[in-house]
């Protein structure tokens, strides 16, 4: 069965064998591939004898460089913090206003704070922080609970309604749904609602409508939001006069929330992020909002 | 096709998916509280329809022809319609996920198409369903030509061709169900698993009893690597999935292997995973097509022994590579990373050994697509190892690592790689096994091909740029030592490369859709090959008792 013949394409001999009609030619292996085969070998030898290699029972092999990488990353870690403290530390203690005033500094944290807000704050605020559907604009002059950089700090140290010990707790109750108001009541304080910012809704056929409101909102809504409806940034009632809206100002989802209540949720910030950071995202949000035309 | 079958073998044949289908009941009222219940009834419904078959054409005559003096056909050509059913799944699954990564809204607010299910059903779907199925056809059509025998099983190769693709309907219908075990390419549960090692086990089986009975001295190369692949799938298989189960009555288990080995375990899975069902297999299919339709000799039986055992022995260590600076220990690295380098001479060996067996058939290669698809698929395997090892060097990795490159070096390997030399093999393999001319139209063929290699680069060269930029953009500091980008920038910057990326998948799936219009259109309308070389194991004068 095994007989060799001469390809005669490249003038090798076959092995003799087929299978199948298929032969395969006794090319010796290319000096190329051996010499290749051993470049990579001693390329791995030299490796292993410079970094930890082989294990040695409960140890390994050290190698002759000493590199490990927990120390590599603890020395870069170290590193990176002193190379960063030049400004960190004075984010860490200077007053707000020493801070803003510095525009060397405020550079720096502009480009810091971008980073960090896309990281953390983004996902919900927006990349601008122009905030979405559900979710409150940081770039306006309007706050829930309270602004400039100490009040924004605060809020996002302890969030808004966290299991943090102090924790900012808002809600608006579900006046609706659990019966504090009726279905006529509701419709009537939202119509009172929507006419603080909509004038032209103000017309003969919903004046009555819109008073029975005012009544229902002096009694149930004026001890958050305030007599004249323009909120209280001590238990994070919105303005409901101004043009901002976190979950829309239109008649229907005044109604839906008036009936099925809000309850936002802000994260602490506390434990994941550093002190500076914080301080650094509180200045940022805040010159976001200054910054504004 | 159960007219081939003995009327013993027919009641087997019975008692195996009657057997499945009273599995399949068990599993439904042990789980009925839990989606392990929908599964069951799954596997009733294949054990039931199974069953029914069977029974359809129980008392059919005995099969009259000497079944030895022929190859075993019929559960090849199940095979790769199986594949190609597969391959359109899950091609369109993974244009559908790449769409919905340039589209979040493609999700359309549900559970089960959420972009965590559906990237499992596209992974699963075309490397076992496609992938799968189609090592199992070639290599029972491999095994038996090279060795001039019959498959030594007139029922086993069926309870291996359904039975992996029962494997596949679970796996796959389970990540839509949200079942998973969070390991990647391992993702079905427990007993889906525990169904598998029987299916794989009695493949093996089938494959050496077919190789002992062998009408050649010596056994080719193609089945040393098919062999490779069934062997160490299975043990790689095992390990990995060593988990216990909530209960015997719920789909979720928890791995035995704690921790840092766990991740060591599944990437040592993972990465021989590419190793032996994606490299292996593949190139047992290379090592027999190729030559076949260039009908040239392979060039270097030397090399071929050098890259056999060279990717066998070397890509047992490297999965570590996969653990760069992690909490891995920094040993294990080293080794995974020194390995990976030390793989890439036999690798190229294999590559090369391809290329070069076309010496002499080079004007084939210029006027038949088929041939070039096997020729296309060597280069890209010979790129992809050559990137694999690069990537696998930590300072690299520590820039591609989490990156789009490592999606793009995927798909240099999957599609480039894999895909092509089946599409190759397959156009090979299928007018052969029907007796065909040649394909229906050798200008879909073409067509196919340079819609497979325009898709293939579009998506490699959108992957590169976007995974260097990314890599780049995670590691730029300020001067101020503050990072330069958010997570988010990078991603607004990866936008029109997901795009891209989706149109070169969808190139891709075209082509497949177009070959099995091709294929299916051969089997059915392509004239018969007036005259063809016998096709059957050549009997000696008399085997008494065969």
């Amino acid at each position: 069965m095994a007989e060799v013949e001469r390809d005669p394409v490249t003038g090798r001999e076959t092995t003799g064998h087929e299978w199948n009609g298929i032969k395969e030619l006794d090319t010796p292996v290319p000096r190329g591939v051996l010499m290749f085969l051993i470049v990579t070998h001693v390329w791995a030898i030299v490796w292993w004898f410079m970094v930890p290699a082989w294990p040695l029972g409960v140890t390994y092999t050290k190698g002759l460089l000493g590199i490990d990488q927990h120390t590599t990353v603890e020395a870069r870690v170290v590193e990176g913090q002193r190379q960063r403290s030049s400004w960190t530390s004075r984010l860490e203690t200077e007053p707000y206003d020493a801070i803003l005033a510095d525009e060397a500094l405020m550079t720096t944290v502009r480009d810091t704070g971008r980073q960090l807000f896309g990281d953390n704050c983004a996902a919900c605020h927006g990349r601008d922080g122009r905030g979405r559907a559900n979710y409150p604009d940081l770039t306006d002059d309007d706050w829930l609970w309270g602004g400039g950089p100490e009040l924004i700090e605060q809020t996002m140290r302890v969030g808004i309604n966290t299991a943090h010990p102090e924790t900012r707790i808002g809600q608006m109750p579900a006046f609706g749904r659990d019966e504090m108001l009726d279905r006529e009541q509701v419709r009537s304080v939202a119509a009172y609602v929507y006419s603080l910012t909509n004038p032209d809704y103000s017309t003969a056929a919903n004046l009555d409508r819109i008073n029975a409101g005012r009544e229902t909102f002096a009694t149930t809504c004026a001890a958050c939001h305030g007599e004249n409806a323009q909120g209280n940034t001590e238990v994070g009632a919105p303005n409901l006069t101004d043009a901002y809206w976190i979950y829309g100002g239109s008649m229907d989802t005044i109604i839906a929330s008036v009936h099925g209540g809000r309850q936002g949720h802000m994260p602490t910030w506390d434990e994941r992020l550093t002190t500076a950071e914080i301080r650094t995202l509180a200045v940022y949000v805040h010159d976001l909002g200054t910054a504004q035309p | 096709m159960l007219a081939n079958l003995t009327s013993s073998e027919r009641q087997n044949a019975l008692i195996l998916a009657g057997g499945v289908t009273l599995v399949g009941a068990v599993m439904a009222i042990m789980g009925r509280s839990d989606v392990l219940g929908v599964h069951g009834v799954i596997v009733m419904l294949f054990g039931g329809v199974v069953s029914w078959m069977v029974m359809a054409s129980f008392y059919g005559p005995e099969p009259a022809e000497d079944r030895a003096a022929s190859y075993y056909d019929d559960p090849i050509k199940v095979g790769i319609a199986l594949a190609m059913a597969w391959a359109v799944f899950g091609m369109f699954m993974g244009v559908w996920v790449a769409a919905q990564l340039a589209w979040p809204d493609l999700a359309f607010d549900a559970a089960w198409s959420s972009f965590g299910r559906l990237r499992p059903t596209h992974t699963s779907g075309v490397i076992f369903g496609f992938g799968g199925n189609a090592l199992i056809a070639t290599s029972f059509h491999v095994v038996q030509r090279t060795s001039r025998a019959r498959l030594a099983g007139q029922v086993s190769p069926w309870f291996v061709l359904l039975g992996f693709n029962l494997f596949c309907v679970l796996a796959i219908s389970g990540y839509l169900l949200g079942v998973t075990q969070s390991k990647e390419y391992a993702e079905a549960e427990w007993y889906a698993d525990l169904w598998l090692v029987i299916v794989w086990v009695t493949y093996f089986m089938l494959y050496i009893a077919t190789i002992a009975r062998r009408k050649e001295p010596h056994i080719y190369v193609a089945n040393w690597y098919f062999m490779a692949f069934i062997l160490v799938v299975a043990i790689l298989h095992i390990v990995n999935n060593l988990a216990i189960p909530v209960s015997w009555g719920h789909a979720k288990s928890y791995t035995i292997w704690p921790g840092v080995q766990d991740a060591m375990v599944q990437w040592w899975y993972g990465h021989n995973a590419v190793a032996f069902f994606l490299t292996a297999g593949f190139l047992g299919m290379l090592y027999y097509y190729l030559p076949v339709r260039a009908q040239r000799p392979i060039f270097s039986y030397r090399l071929s022994i050098l890259s056999f055992w060279g990717i066998t022995f070397f890509y047992m260590w490297a999965g570590s590579h996969h653990l760069h600076y992690t909490a891995l220990p920094h040993w294990v690295q080293t080794l995974g990373m020194t390995f990976s380098v030390m793989l890439l001479v036999p690798s190229w060996a294999s590559a090369g050994n391809a290329l070069l067996t076309l010496n002499g058939a080079w004007h084939r290669v210029r006027d038949d697509a088929t041939l070039r698809f096997m020729m296309a698929a060597a280069v890209f395997y010979g790129l992809s190892t050559f990137e694999g090892s690069f990537m696998a060097i930590r300072p690299v990795n520590s820039l591609s690592h989490y990156t789009d490159w490592t999606v793009g070096h995927v798909h240099a390997g999957a599609l480039g790689w894999v895909a092509l030399i089946t599409f190759g093999s397959l156009y090979t393999l299928v007018p052969s096994l029907w007796k065909r001319e040649g394909m229906y139209s050798a200008t879909l063929v073409e067509v196919h091909f340079w819609l497979a290699i325009a898709g293939t680069l579009i998506y490699v060269f959108a992957m590169w740029n976007s995974g260097i930029i990314q890599g780049l953009m995670w590691r730029t500091y300020t001067e101020e030592g503050s990072l330069a980008y958010s997570f988010l920038d990078s991603l607004v910057a990866m936008y029109p490369y997901y795009i891209a990326r989706a149109f070169g998948g969808l190139l891709f799936l075209i082509g497949a859709v177009i070959g099995c219009y091709n294929m299916w259109m051969t089997v059915r309308a392509a004239p018969l090959a007036a005259t063809r070389a016998a096709d059957a194991p050549v009997l000696p004068a008399a085997v008494p008792g065969e």
